[in-house]
C-alpha cells in the first residue's frame, strides 16, 4: 500500500525552518490498522497529511500502490483523494447546512455520480453506522458521536483502498470513544481496508495491528502486543 | 447538491447576502434612477427642441448678418413716408410701418432651398421668411435736437444705451406709438416642414394652395387673445418701404409651448414681395431621410450653402436653459458620477465581504478539497453564490430602480426650458426672440435716444433709432417622465451578475489558493 523512503518535511515558521518530518522510512502493507502516537507538534498530523496527498514531501518519496505521491500532479492528486483515501477527523469537519445524507454525498460529488445512486448510497452508509434515522438531520442537531459517525460513513461510502483517522475520538467522551474505535475496527475487518490512526490514547492505539511512534520528527514502528 | 449547497449556504448568511444584496442593489438602483432620469431629460429637451423646429424638422439652416450691419436695431428714415432726409418740422405727422427682416438674420438665396432639397439623405427641405413688422405713429414736438449724441446699444425692449445726449429725448419718445410685431413667411407647399407644423388651429382654417399669393393671414392664439383679434379681422403689416397692406385673418393657430411663436404667419411669396426679399428666405428648414443622416446631411449642407449656420437637434440643445438645462448637467454629470461611484463601492464591498466570508469557511473548503473536490468545483460555488446574491441585488435594484424614476417623476414632474435667450445668434431658437438686442455697430455721432433702449442704429440722422417689438426668451414648463426601458432593466441585472461575479472571482481566488493541509491545520 505505502512505501515511504526518507520522507522530510520543512516549513517556514516566522524567520526559522520548522522540520516536521526528518527522514521517515515506513512501509504499510495493504489492510493493516497502523496507530500513530507522540507528543504534539512531533510530525504525526504532518505525515497523515502527505500520506493522504494533502501536503507534499520537500524530499523522499512517498508511493502509494507504486506510485509516487512526490511526482504526482495537483489534479492527479485530487483525483487520488477522491477514490482512494478516506479522512477522518478530530473536529469531523461537516458541513453545518446540508443534512448527514447530504455531507455523505460531498464525497461522491467529485465521483460523478447521479443523484439517485449518491443519495442512496449514502443512506446506506449512514445505515452501515447506525444512523439511518438521522438522514436528513443537520450536524447541529446531532451529537459529536454521531457527527463522528457521519464523519466516518463520508469517509467509507465511496469505498478507500485507505482510511486516514486523525484524532478521531479526540473530541468525544470515553464511552463514545469505545463506540467509534467499535464501529471502525468492524468496519475495517469488513471491508479489508488499510487504517491509519493518529491518536494520543493508548487505548485506541492499542488496538491497532502495529504502533508508530513519532518524535521528532522521525518514525519509529513496532507491533503491538 | 450544487444547488442545494448553494442555497443553504446563502440561507446560513442571510444577514451578509442581504447586505451585500441591498449594496448591489443601491448601486443598481442609483444607475437606473439616473439613466431614466438622464432619458427624461433627454426626452424633455427633445419635446422643446421638436416644438422649436417643427415636427418632422431635423435641421435649420440661417446666416448671420455681416459684421457691422444694423444688428437688432431699426432704421426709419424721414425720407420714408414724408420724403425728406432734412430734421422733421415739429408737428409733423408720422405714421411708419416697415416690414423687413429685422436685422438679425442676413438672407438665403430661395435656389438653396432646392439645392438643399436635392442633397442626399434630405427628404425635404423648405424655405421660411422670419420678418419684424415696426410701427411708429405720432406728431414730432418743438425739441431742440442739436446736443443730439451718443446713444446706441440696447434694443427696444433691452435697458441698454447710453443717454450722453442732451435735448429732450423722454418727451419726443413719449410723442410716437411704437408697436410691433413678427411676422413669419410660411412655404405653403411645404406645411409638414417648418414653423406651423406644430400648431394646431382652433378657429378657421390653415392656408391652402389658393392662398399663395392672398393678402391673408393665421395669428397666434395667444397674440390673439391679448389683441382681440378673430377669424375675418383685419390686420395692417406693412412692406420695405413703410406701406401698410391689410390681410385677413382666416385661422387662429395654437403653438405647443417652448414653441418658436411668431405673431402672424403668411404665405412665403407674399412676405417675400412685402419685405422686398423677392427670392430669398432667411431660414431653410430640412428634413433628413432618416436620424443617422442628420450629421452627414449637416455638413453637406455647411459645404453647400457657404458662410451659413447649420443647426441640428444637439447644437440647438446648448441653447436651452433653465431647469431643463441643469437637470441635464446634475443627470450626465453628478448623477452618473454617482452611479458609477455607488456601484464601484457595491462591487468594492461585495467583493471584500465575500473574501471575508470564503476566509471564514476555510476549513469547510479544505475538507472539500480533502474529500478530492477540485478547485474548480470549489470556485464554482462560490461564484454561483455571488452571482445568486447578485441577482437578488440586480432584481431589488430594478424595483428601487422604478421606485427612484417614480420618485424623480413625481418630484421633479416638471422642468423648465428658456430658449435661446441670448441673441446675435442665428440659429431658430436664438434669432427669433429678440429680448435685450443690441443695437448693433452702428455710425458714429448719432444717438441721442439711450437711456430707454429707444438707441442703437447710429448715423448721422438723430432720428435713426433702434427697435425691436418686445419679445422675452420663453420659459416653458416641460414635463419630465423618468422612462425606465427594458434595455435599461437587461443592463442592469447584467451590472448586477456582473458584480457578483467579480465578488465571487475574488472569493473563488481566495479559495482556489487554499491548500488542503493549511487550511485544515489552521483550525486543528
Amino acid at each position: 500500500m505505502y512505501k515511504l523512503m526518507g520522507v522530510t518535511k520543512d516549513y517556514p515558521k516566522g524567520r526559522q525552518t520548522v522540520h516536521a518530518l526528518r527522514g521517515v522510512d515506513v512501509e504499510i502493507p495493504d489492510g493493516e490498522w497502523l496507530a500513530i502516537q507522540g507528543p504534539t507538534g512531533h510530525g504525526k498530523s504532518t505525515l497523515l497529511q502527505i500520506l493522504g496527498g494533502l501536503d507534499r514531501a520537500t524530499a523522499g518519496n512517498v508511493f502509494f500502490d507504486g506510485r509516487d505521491l512526490t511526482k504526482m500532479r495537483e489534479t492527479e492528486m485530487t483525483k487520488m483523494r477522491a477514490t482512494s483515501i478516506g479522512f477522518i477527523f478530530q473536529t469531523f469537519n461537516l458541513i453545518p447546512t446540508l443534512s448527514a445524507q447530504e455531507n455523505v454525498e460531498t464525497a461522491l460529488v467529485p465521483l460523478g455520480v447521479s443523484d439517485r445512486s449518491r443519495r442512496a448510497r449514502a443512506a446506506e452508509a449512514l445505515n452501515s453506522v447506525g444512523l439511518g434515522d438521522r438522514l436528513k438531520h443537520l450536524p447541529g442537531e446531532l451529537s459529536g458521536g454521531q457527527q463522528q459517525r457521519v464523519a466516518i460513513a463520508r469517509a467509507l461510502v465511496k469505498e478507500p483502498k485507505v482510511l486516514l483517522a486523525d484524532e478521531p475520538t479526540g473530541n468525544l467522551d470515553e464511552d463514545t470513544r469505545d463506540e467509534i474505535i467499535g464501529l471502525l475496527e468492524k468496519l475495517w475487518q469488513e471491508k479489508g481496508l488499510s487504517l491509519i490512526i493518529v491518536t494520543h490514547d493508548s487505548s485506541v492505539a492499542r488496538r491497532a495491528q502495529r504502533l508508530g511512534t513519532m518524535r521528532n520528527g522521525k518514525l519509529t514502528v513496532r507491533q503491538t502486543v | 447538491m450544487f444547488f442545494t449547497y448553494l442555497w443553504r449556504e446563502l440561507r446560513r448568511r442571510m444577514r451578509q447576502a442581504i447586505f451585500i444584496a441591498v449594496g448591489l442593489a443601491l448601486g443598481i438602483g442609483l444607475v437606473i434612477t439616473v439613466t431614466a432620469a438622464s432619458a427624461g431629460v433627454k426626452n424633455a429637451q427633445a419635446s422643446v427642441l421638436h416644438s422649436l423646429y417643427g415636427v418632422g424638422t431635423d435641421i435649420t439652416v440661417t446666416k448671420a448678418p455681416a459684421a457691422g450691419s444694423n444688428g437688432g436695431g431699426f432704421g426709419f428714415s424721414f425720407t420714408q413716408g414724408i420724403g425728406t432726409r432734412t430734421r422733421p418740422k415739429a408737428g409733423t405727422k408720422i405714421d411708419n410701418n416697415t416690414l423687413s427682416g429685422g436685422g438679425t438674420l442676413a438672407s438665403i438665396s430661395s435656389a438653396d432651398v432646392t439645392s438643399i432639397a436635392k442633397l442626399d439623405n434630405v427628404a425635404a427641405a423648405a424655405g421660411g421668411l422670419t420678418l419684424t413688422d415696426r410701427t411708429i405713429t405720432g406728431t414730432v414736438p418743438a425739441i431742440n435736437f442739436n446736443n443730439g449724441g451718443g446713444g446706441g446699444g440696447g434694443g427696444f425692449n433691452g435697458g441698454g444705451g447710453n443717454s450722453s445726449g442732451s435735448g429732450n429725448p423722454s418727451s419726443f419718445r413719449s410723442a410716437f406709438n411704437i408697436g410691433g410685431f413678427t411676422v413669419n413667411g410660411v412655404d405653403i407647399t411645404n406645411g409638414e416642414l417648418g414653423p406651423l407644423s406644430n400648431g394646431k388651429v382652433t378657429a378657421g382654417r390653415t392656408f391652402t394652395s389658393a392662398d399663395e399669393s392672398s393678402d391673408v393671414a393665421l395669428v397666434d392664439s395667444s397674440y390673439a387673445t391679448q389683441n382681440k383679434l378673430k377669424v375675418g379681422s383685419k390686420v395692417a403689416i406693412g412692406n420695405s418701404k413703410a406701406v401698410a397692406t391689410n390681410f385677413t385673418i382666416i385661422g387662429i393657430v395654437s403653438e405647443p409651448a417652448g414653441d418658436d411663436v411668431a405673431n402672424y404667419y403668411i404665405p412665403l411669396g407674399v412676405a417675400q414681395t412685402l419685405a422686398n426679399m423677392k427670392n430669398d428666405v432667411n431660414t431653410i428648414y430640412v428634413a433628413a431621410t432618416n436620424g443617422q443622416d442628420i450629421s452627414s446631411v449637416a455638413s453637406s449642407i455647411s459645404k453647400a450653402v457657404p458662410g451659413s449656420t447649420v443647426t441640428d437637434e444637439n447644437s440647438l440643445a446648448s441653447e436651452v436653459t433653465g431647469s431643463i438645462s441643469s437637470a441635464a448637467s446634475l443627470a450626465n454629470n453628478l448623477g452618473k458620477w454617482l452611479a458609477i461611484a455607488v456601484l464601484v463601492a457595491a462591487f468594492l464591498l461585495a467583493s471584500l465581504l465575500t473574501m471575508s466570508a470564503v476566509s471564514r469557511r476555510v476549513r469547510e473548503f479544505g475538507t472539500l478539497k480533502a474529500l478530492g473536490w477540485k478547485s474548480r468545483r470549489v470556485i464554482g460555488q462560490v461564484m454561483g453564490e455571488s452571482i445568486a446574491i447578485g441577482v437578488v441585488g440586480g432584481l431589488i435594484g430594478v424595483a428601487l430602480g422604478f421606485g427612484g424614476a417614480a420618485l424623480v417623476g413625481h418630484f421633479a414632474h416638471s422642468l423648465t426650458a428658456t430658449v435661446g435667450s441670448t441673441t446675435g445668434s442665428a440659429t431658430p431658437g436664438g434669432a427669433r426672440f429678440f429680448g435685450g438686442g443690441t443695437g448693433g455697430t452702428g455710425g458714429t455721432g448719432g444717438g441721442g435716444f439711450g437711456g430707454g433702449g429707444f438707441g442703437g442704429g447710429g448715423g448721422t440722422n438723430p432720428f435713426r433709432g433702434g427697435f425691436t417689438p418686445a419679445r422675452t426668451a420663453p420659459t416653458v414648463a416641460v414635463p419630465l417622465h423618468a422612462p425606465v426601458t427594458l434595455e435599461v432593466i437587461v443592463v442592469a441585472v447584467v451590472l448586477a451578475i456582473l458584480g457578483g461575479l467579480i465578488a465571487g472571482s475574488f472569493g473563488g481566488w481566495r479559495a482556489a489558493r487554499l491548500r488542503p493541509a493549511a487550511a485544515l491545520s489552521k483550525v486543528a
